[in-house]
């Protein structure tokens, strides 16, 4: 693996959300509303369509994280849900996620997040601290 | 409207949670993970969203304006399969901003006396 310095990019990954997905994070974390699953329903409350799970959203920039330091060496994590991930009906949407290395010390690396879903910013202020190895 | 007197309310499981390796591997299946070993730096809150939402269940809140603001995690160790944990959570904050409400709720893992994740909800309810 590249080793990690600051200002260090990290190029990026493309994750493929689609209606199966989401029905996926729902069964797996719990969160079952139906915003995220039910067309009909997401739209009756003024919703474009259905919207993934900020929390999925959130897990796949975890992964990405965990590609860089192993998910044994994350020790922070934290993002703000700025924008919906539309998901509309038998559609592959495309999370494009990014990364730079910040400040290291102690042994510790802040890594900025860039979470883009058509060419729109959908996390707002993702970071994260990996300790390294 | 969040009742103010509500700030600094927890609620403790009376029950333990304990990690499978079947609940782990169902969770990074979702993201692509093959590495089933350690939990993903998420997985929290598959164990602690229940117990949170109950905490504001009758809590005066208009869920049907609450949108999930922010999260964050601070992890002092990675969850493993067979961790047994009590699960903790306070209203951490409540205050208004522009006229939308602000609530942060903080949930704490803890196996025997150690605190392995905490992690911070922030929730909005839209004006």
């Amino acid at each position: 693996m590249t080793k990690i310095v600051e200002g260090l990019e990290i190029s990026e990954e493309t994750y493929v959300i689609n209606r199966a997905l989401l029905v996926k994070y729902a069964n797996a974390s719990g969160d079952q509303n139906p915003i995220h699953q039910d067309e009909a329903f997401a739209k009756s409350v003024g919703l474009p369509d259905v919207i993934a799970h900020g929390m999925l959203t959130m897990a796949l920039a975890g992964k990405f994280l965990s590609d860089i330091s192993g998910p044994e060496n994350v020790l922070e994590f934290s993002a703000k849900f700025i924008k919906p991930v539309v998901v509309p009906a038998n559609t592959d949407v495309s999370l494009i996620i990014s990364g730079k290395v910040g400040e290291i010390s102690d042994g510790r690396a802040k890594i900025e997040l860039l979470a883009m879903c058509n060419e729109v910013k959908v996390l707002g202020v993702a970071k994260g601290v990996i300790k390294l190895q | 409207m969040l009742n103010p007197d509500l700030v600094g309310r927890t609620f403790t499981s009376a029950e333990s949670v304990t990690v499978t390796e079947q609940a782990i591997r169902k969770f990074a299946e979702v993201i692509g993970e093959t590495n089933f070993d350690v939990a993903p730096p998420t997985f929290t809150i598959s164990i602690t969203l229940d117990q949170s939402q109950s905490l504001l269940q009758d809590s005066g809140l208009d869920w049907t304006r609450v949108v999930h603001g922010e999260q964050k995690f601070v992890l002092n160790r990675a969850i493993v399969p067979g961790d047994v944990f009590i699960c903790s959570s306070t209203i951490e904050s409540a205050r208004n901003v522009a006229g939308n409400e602000i609530v942060t709720v903080r949930s704490d893992l803890h196996a025997d006396t150690q605190l392995v994740v905490s992690t911070w909800s922030t929730l909005v309810v839209r004006a």
